[in-house]
Order: C-alpha cells, then sequence, then structure tokens
C-alpha cells in the first residue's frame, strides 16, 4: 500500500497523527459558519430566477419596512470599477466582471446571479425580507452550449468582451463584441509532416460537462466594518490574502484597512479562492454598524459558485505501426460561464503534456454562457483533455496491438522533453508511475467475468511554487511554535511542521504549527497548484536554517568561541573539543543569551517540475441499465518525497474518487430555461462510501530536485486519470467507446443498444 | 411569525431547556441557542449527513427534525462523544487511521459510526459503506473512512472481551 519510510530522513515519511486532530475529531475546531460573534446580524440574498435578463429596475422598499430587518444593499452600495484589471495573485481579473459577480449592475447572467441582500436579526426574517423585494426584469434569451455561444448570431452576454488572442495585439475597442473572450494557439514542430509519418490517426470529438468541487462546506463570511473604518472578515477560504485583495479592491479602500482571519475550511479543490460574500457582508456591515455573517444554501452554491466548465473538444492523434506517437492535434472550447476565465490555457498545456509528441498544434477558445462564471477544481483543465488523449492512446493501442501500458512508458514525457506549449521537462516521474502500474498485483492479475474490463490513464499536472511565508518562534521547553500563512485543508500544516522538526532535528509533535491571519504572517498566494506542502514547506525549511544560525552565534557565545567554529547538525549545535548542546537545551538558555529566537523564512523563486499520475481500473457493466460498477482502483503517483504518506494516500483516493463522480455521475443538468434542475446533492449526486471500493495507492517517488528534501505537489493529479481509464474499462468490457462525460447509466445504454 | 416554545431535553446528558420559534430545525438551535456548533450545516436537506445526532438511540439528520419536535428527547452529539479529555475508540481511530482531510463531514461521520457500532459492533466493509451511504465526504474518498471505523469496532472489541 504506502511507501516504505524513507531512510534518508527522520521525520520525513513517517506517519504522526496531525497536530489540528483533537479539534476536529470533537467538534471543537471552528469552520467558517461557526463565527458567533456579539450583535451579529443575519444575511441573506436575493438572487435571480432567470439565466439571461436585463434589470429594469429593483424595489427594495418593502424589504426594509419589515421589522427586524435592518439594512438592504444592492450593487449601488458597491463603488464602480471601470475598466480596471487588477492583479489578484491567482491571475488578473477584470474587476467590472469581479464586481458584477459579486452584484449584479444592470445584468443578470445566470440562475442564481446575485441581486440584493439584507441583513437581519435572524436568518428567517432575512430569508422573508428578500422575498420583499421587487426586481423587474427584461428577458433575454439564454445562450447555454459552447459551441453555439461562439455563433456568429449567438446572443452575446458581456458587452465589453472581444476575443483576446493570447501572445498577440489587444483586440480594437470598436470591434463588435463576442462571447468568445479569449483565444490560445501553441504548435511545436510541423503537424502536417507529422502527422504524414503516421502509420494510424484516430481523431474523436468529446464533450464533457460542467461540474463542481462539491466541497461539503457551503461558502460563508463574517464582516464587521469598525467606526474606525478598518474590516475584519472571518471566512473559510483557501486564501486569506487573495480574499483581502479582492475584498480590498471591490470595495476601493487600502488593503490594510481589511484582516482576514481564515478560519478552519471544509473543502476547496480550487472552488474557495474567488470572492462572493464578503463585500457584501461589508456593505451590510457599514450600513448597520454591526458584524454581518453570510452562509450561502447548497443550491446557492451549486448555482453561483464558481464550478468548472464543460467543454466541446476535437482531438487528434498518429503514430506508427510499431507504436510511436508523432503527431497530436487538439481544439478545445471551454464554458467560461458568465464572464472570461475557464482553466483554458492550462487544459491547451496539459493536453499532451503525459507524451514525447515531436509535431503538435493546439488551439483553445474560453466561450461566456449564461452559466455561473467558472473556476478551478482540482488540477483545472487537465481532467477535460486527460479524458480526451488518453481514450485515443488506447484506441491506437488497440489498433496496433499494443500493451497500453508499453506504449505509454515507450512514448512518455521524461527529461528534456519540450511540451507543445514551450516548456522542457526537468526530471520527472511519467515512466515510474507507469511501470508502478505495469508491475502492480492488480494490473498482473487478470479480470474475469462477463461485461467486465480493465482501463487504464495517465494524468499530468504542472504543480506550482508561488509565494510563502513562515514565522518560528523557539520555546523555552524545546518545541517551536510555527506560524504560516496557508490555509490548511487536508493536513497541510503538519506537512509542514514536519519538514521544519526536519530540518532542525527535532520531532514532528515539538512542532506547534498555526495558520496565522492577514496581520500576523507574511504574505503567502492560495492553497492552491498543489503548492503549499512544496513551498510553505521551503519557507519553513528557511526559517528552521534561520534558527539554526541564531542558535550557533548563542553557543558561540556561551563557549565564548568564535561562530565559525560552530556548527548545526543532528539536533544540536557542535562547537570545539567535542562541545556540544543539543535543541532543547539550547533552547532553555535562550532567556540568558539574548532573548526570543524567531526564525523567519520566504518562498518566491521556486518553481515545481510537475507531477505524474497512472490510474487502473476495473468495471462491471450492468448492461440492462447501463450502470457502471467499479470493481477495483489502483493509483500510482509520483509525490517527489512523501512527507506523511498517509496524507499523500488521502489526497491520491480522494482525488480518485471525485474522478469517480465525474466520470460517471455528475453534471449541471440544466433546461433550456437556463435553470439547473439538479441543485441539490441528492439530484447532482457526488459519490458516497457505497459507490466505491477500496482505493489502493502506489506511492512513486523521484525527488523533485528543485525542493530541498524532494517533494512535488500531490493534490491535484489524481483527478485527471479516472474518467479516461474507466472509459477505456467500458470499451474493455462491452466495447463500446464512450466520448461524452458523465457515462451516465442512459447515455451508456444508448451506446450499448447501438451495438 | 408563530409565538416561541418552550422546549425541554438533554443533551449529552444535561438538561436544557429552550425558547424556540416553531420553524427552527434542531440543527439550527444545536449551533445557534446552544454553541454547538460541532454539529454541520452541509445542506440543510438531508442529503449530506454533515448534520447527524443521535436522537433516542437513533441517528437522524439534525437538519430535518424541528426543534419543538425533540420535546423530552435524548440527544446526543459530537461533543458528547469523547469521555472528559479521553477521545473515545471511534475518535482515535479516526486519526491514527488519517481519515479525515478538511473535517467538515467528520463530526457526522463519528456521530453516525456511533450508531452503527451500537447497533453491528463487528461490521463488514460493505455493512460500513451501506449504513455511512448517507454521510457524504469530498475529500478522503472513504477508503481510510472505512478502515477506521473497521480499526474501531476491532479495538472496541478487543476491550470488551478484557
Amino acid at each position: 500500500m504506502a511507501t516504505a519510510e524513507n531512510p534518508k530522513y527522520k521525520v520525513i515519511g513517517t506517519r504522526p497523527i496531525r497536530h489540528d486532530g483533537a479539534d476536529k475529531v470533537t467538534g471543537r475546531a471552528r469552520y467558517g459558519a461557526d463565527i458567533q460573534l456579539s450583535g451579529m446580524l443575519y444575511g441573506a440574498m436575493l438572487r435571480s430566477p432567470h439565466a439571461h435578463a436585463n434589470i429594469k429596475s429593483i424595489d427594495t422598499s418593502k424589504a426594509e419596512a419589515l421589522p427586524g430587518v435592518r439594512a438592504v444593499a444592492t450593487s449601488a452600495d458597491l463603488p464602480e470599477q471601470g475598466d480596471r484589471v487588477v492583479e489578484l495573485g491567482e491571475g488578473a481579473a477584470n474587476m467590472r466582471h469581479l464586481t458584477a459577480n459579486v452584484l449584479a449592475r444592470g445584468k443578470v447572467l445566470y440562475r442564481g446571479h446575485s441581486i440584493a441582500a439584507v441583513a437581519a436579526d435572524n436568518i428567517h426574517i432575512a430569508e422573508e425580507a428578500i422575498k420583499l423585494i421587487e426586481v423587474e426584469y427584461e428577458l433575454l434569451p439564454p445562450v447555454m452550449d459552447v459551441v453555439g455561444a461562439m455563433a456568429e448570431n449567438a446572443p452575446v452576454l458581456n458587452d465589453d468582451i472581444r476575443t483576446e488572442s493570447v501572445g498577440s495585439a489587444p483586440p480594437a475597442k470598436d470591434s463588435k463584441p463576442t462571447n468568445v473572450a479569449k483565444h490560445f494557439l501553441f504548435e511545436k514542430g510541423d503537424v502536417a509532416a507529422g502527422f504524414a509519418e503516421a502509420d494510424i490517426i484516430v481523431e474523436r470529438e468529446f464533450d464533457t460537462a460542467m461540474v463542481h468541487q462539491g466541497y461539503i462546506e457551503p461558502h460563508n463570511a463574517t464582516v464587521l466594518w469598525n467606526t474606525d473604518g478598518k474590516l475584519t472578515v472571518w471566512i473559510s477560504t483557501q486564501g486569506s490574502f487573495t480574499v483581502r485583495q479582492q475584498t480590498a479592491e471591490l470595495l476601493k479602500i487600502p488593503i490594510s484597512n481589511v484582516k482576514v482571519i481564515p478560519t478552519e475550511i471544509g473543502g476547496g479543490f480550487g472552488g474557495k479562492i474567488s470572492v462572493y460574500l464578503p463585500p457584501v457582508a461589508a456593505v451590510l456591515s457599514k450600513k448597520t454598524g454591526r458584524p454581518v455573517k453570510l452562509v450561502m444554501s447548497r443550491t446557492n452554491v451549486f448555482e453561483a459558485t464558481g464550478p468548472t466548465p464543460g467543454s466541446h473538444m476535437k482531438v487528434k492523434l498518429g503514430a506508427t505501426k510499431d507504436g510511436k506517437l508523432v503527431a497530436g492535434e487538439a481544439w478545445i472550447a471551454f464554458e467560461a460561464g458568465a464572464y472570461t476565465g475557464s482553466p483554458i490555457g492550462p487544459a491547451c498545456m496539459c493536453v499532451f503534456a503525459c507524451y514525447d509528441l515531436p509535431h503538435g498544434r493546439v488551439e483553445g477558445f474560453d466561450v461566456c454562457v449564461n452559466k455561473p462564471r467558472t473556476n478551478a477544481y482540482r488540477a483545472p483543465g487537465s481532467t477535460h483533455v486527460a479524458f480526451a488523449t488518453e481514450t485515443l492512446v488506447n484506441e491506437i493501442c488497440e489498433k496496433i496491438d499494443v500493451d497500453p501500458a508499453e506504449f505509454r512508458i515507450n512514448n512518455a514525457a521524461k527529461e528534456g522533453v519540450r511540451r507543445v506549449d514551450g516548456p522542457v521537462y526537468a526530471r520527472v516521474g511519467m515512466v515510474e508511475t507507469v511501470e508502478a502500474i505495469k508491475n502492480s498485483e492488480h494490473y498482473k492479475t487478470a479480470l474475469e467475468g462477463k461485461y467486465r474490463g480493465r482501463g487504464i490513464a495517465s494524468g499530468f499536472w504542472f504543480n506550482c511554487g508561488l509565494k510563502s511565508a513562515a514565522s518560528a518562534t523557539v520555546n523555552p521547553d524545546g518545541t517551536v511554535s510555527l506560524l504560516e500563512g496557508s490555509t490548511d485543508i487536508g493536513g497541510s500544516r503538519t506537512g509542514i511542521a514536519m519538514q521544519l522538526a526536519e530540518a532542525l532535528g527535532i520531532t514532528a509533535e515539538e512542532v506547534i504549527p498555526a495558520v496565522g491571519d492577514t496581520d500576523s504572517v507574511g504574505y503567502c498566494d492560495v492553497t492552491g497548484g498543489s503548492r503549499v506542502t512544496f513551498a510553505t514547506g521551503i519557507a519553513a525549511i528557511e526559517a528552521a536554517k534561520d534558527i539554526q544560525r541564531q542558535l550557533v552565534d548563542r553557543a558561540a557565545m556561551i563557549w565564548e568561541v568564535d561562530s565559525s567554529h560552530v556548527s548545526y547538525s543532528d539536533g544540536g549545535v557542535h562547537g570545539p573539543d567535542g562541545k556540544q548542546l543539543s535543541f532543547k537545551e539550547m533552547a532553555a538558555k535562550l532567556h540568558g543569551t539574548g532573548g526570543a529566537v524567531i526564525g523567519r523564512g520566504t518562498s518566491s523563486e521556486a518553481t515545481q517540475g510537475g507531477a505524474f499520475g497512472t490510474h487502473c481500473v476495473d468495471v462491471e457493466v450492468d448492461v440492462d441499465l447501463g450502470k457502471v460498477q467499479i470493481l477495483r482502483y489502483t493509483a500510482a503517483q509520483d509525490a517527489g518525497t512523501a512527507i506523511h504518506p498517509s496524507y499523500v494516500e488521502g489526497q491520491m483516493q480522494g482525488g480518485a474518487v471525485q474522478g469517480i463522480g465525474w466520470a460517471l455521475n455528475e453534471e449541471y443538468w440544466y433546461d433550456e430555461q437556463g435553470e439547473m434542475r439538479n441543485s441539490t446533492y441528492l439530484d447532482y449526486r457526488i459519490p458516497t462510501c457505497y459507490d466505491v471500493p477500496m482505493i489502493d495507492t502506489i506511492i512513486v517517488e523521484v525527488p523533485d530536485p528543485q525542493h530541498p528534501y524532494g517533494v512535488r505537489g500531490v493534490g491535484e493529479v489524481p483527478i485527471c486519470p479516472p474518467p479516461a481509464a474507466i472509459a477505456n474499462a467500458i470499451y474493455d468490457a462491452v466495447g463500446v467507446r464512450m466520448h461524452d462525460l458523465p457515462m451516465s447509466p442512459p447515455k451508456l445504454l444508448a451506446e450499448i443498444l447501438k451495438k | 411569525m408563530s409565538a416561541k416554545r418552550v422546549v425541554t431535553f438533554t443533551v449529552n446528558g444535561d438538561q436544557v431547556e429552550i425558547l424556540c420559534e416553531p420553524r427552527q430545525s434542531l440543527l439550527e438551535v444545536l449551533r445557534d441557542d446552544l454553541d454547538l456548533t460541532g454539529t454541520k450545516e452541509g445542506c440543510s436537506n438531508g442529503n449530506c449527513g454533515a448534520c447527524t445526532v443521535i436522537m433516542d438511540g437513533r441517528p437522524v439528520v439534525s437538519c430535518l427534525v424541528l426543534a419543538v419536535e425533540a420535546e423530552g428527547a435524548e440527544l446526543r452529539t459530537i461533543e458528547g462523544v469523547a469521555c472528559g479529555s479521553t477521545l473515545d475508540e471511534v475518535q482515535a481511530a479516526f486519526l491514527e487511521g488519517a481519515a479525515l482531510q478538511c473535517g467538515i463531514c467528520t463530526p457526522g461521520i463519528i456521530v453516525q459510526t456511533e450508531a452503527l457500532l451500537e447497533e453491528n459492533p463487528n461490521p463488514t466493509e460493505d455493512d460500513v459503506r451501506f449504513y455511512l451511504a448517507g454521510n457524504l465526504c469530498r475529500c478522503t474518498g472513504y477508503d481510510k473512512i472505512v478502515r477506521a471505523v473497521q480499526a474501531a469496532a476491532e479495538k472496541r472489541q478487543v476491550a470488551a472481551s478484557n
């Protein structure tokens, strides 16, 4: 199951109990909605019942008159943003679109689009009040289909969007507005020449439905706008610093006026980065002088946060009959939702990223439709394109009669290979993950039984570095209090504490980690991009080295020698003539030798080498119902160096099961008017405990040379392979190739009946 | 708005008396009136199980129970699972087995597990998966949760036989 404990290290590779564990199994941990403040008011929001409409008027007078209502807010209470584009830590944002997404300005672009908000003495009064707000709409035809939205005569959502071709001159301001917000084009080699070398070419069209991250904790924010103009925001978020900046920019106040206190967070997966509620709660708090709490309903979360796009893709691959990939071409259109910003860029970069492809051409489009503005979801964009490429690879393997694992190994991306979008790989572990599957008990054991099949697929995610900061204070009893700014969604504070412990030669339990607010820690980018264990880990290691330097100076002072004769190793300081003091002994001497020792560390330059995973799945298809049962599942992934193997396995298992949900059940189901018809968990149907088997894991360790201990981020890759692996298994089981996600019973049954 | 009612029940062994509106759910009263925020709200329509509590020995989703329906009931919430400052076997197994990531579903799943082990002290993997099917977890893929439940059951069995 797991990796062997790494003998190179004392702490890394072990499985300590997480530091926040006791709070989380006793119900003591405080999440966003658990905040209770004196005088707090409860808010509710009015949301559009229509997918596309002009707002002709809003009358809030009846709501304001309801006893117990303390304030009502609309977009008129937020400042005009004009055409500003602001860098928000996770890419640049058009502020006009961002503010209109927080509270609609003159137009609603999707069902659930927020229009007005009420603060009242309790939630029930607030909910009654929003029903008293009268809105007059002028209905417009909804645009729900990504290809339809690209058509010349399609209704246009935003009058300020013109196609921006990435890497080219900006579009003319007087050109006609369009729904196609962005166009990407990447080319490598000579595609026509490449396909001319191919003995076999397969080309297919693929569709995937919009899906949601599905975190169990709804979005929330509690805001106090104090009389001194300072705001405090309590929120569960993937990035307290980006919430600070987005809130400040949306309210046009200095960032130093906003303090964000991150609570525990109940899942994010990319969906808790954009700001929806804090500016609204802020305006209501300013009007009332009291703290205001806003919490979304589950339906709000589905209809009005940031799911990940549906897509339409055409992908073509060519190979020689002896099994060498020679060329690939992809055309990818993503639903941006109401405003530009889908992960089409990463999708274009990932589509052929698992392979050494000599000739490639990738074109991508970000297209506005009347659905919520999309956002990142675990390896954003990569799962869509892996579904396409990895099913084509298996189709080629079948046609030339080559084992799909062998084919992947022979064509795998490796050190020195250039991706179609330009970058050249450093040392990566694609080959090793496929070999791990090929050599697994699972792959080597024949699958028997009628309507049963096996499939494999691989996936890639870049993993990013970005900026992190940490500080660490040595306590007199030999422990260290570690403060960092990366909100912890799945145990990262323990993974970071373990790296600090390793660097100082103390135990994981001797580090006391905490996630600080925006006024108490240095800037940290979001918890995303599989970056935290890597980059905030580096910041913690730097803080440990800073502590080491200070302890060396203190020891030199105690021993009355020059610092150059003292060194730090094996959990203590060592001086001339065999003098040594352990970390604990040094910690006890700090009060008498100059006071506190506080180490600080940052990370900003380091980038990651990328991570790969390969999965193997056995399925059984019920040919009367079209239902797919997962019988057995094995995930192999390159973790670089697994810091806490249990939580690495957990990421692989959780990602695989999210991918299984995406593959088989999950989709936004819209009617022709643009109303989402399955906006509850029961109807949207994420996998339950009863739907899936145990997920076996194989941790492959190809250390990333860009991290002191070789860490690679592990959070995102495991969602990429499942849809393709399952599609390949379905083909093996019943001889039907699926090109449309989800592969739900009606769709699969229809394909089976066509045969 | 109807008149408020006085409702009396016990929570984790303590007798409590509250004044609530008929429309308030048990979940709302536990969280907002009694500050027992370990019981979580994930959907408020009974789909996710994050608000599971034990009511008169039976697990219920507290978002679908009106507070007034709890009159005279014996309730057990996540705050009543540990024995003083000692974790019970289920809580300990979840920590040892890394059976949580974000932790928001964990209280509901632990409470549901307490009910399962009360009914069936030695559940098979299939028993566990069936009994926990109403408790959604989006982080773990359930593997480590199922293993932790079985580990807790075994530990409790061993403790009982000694």
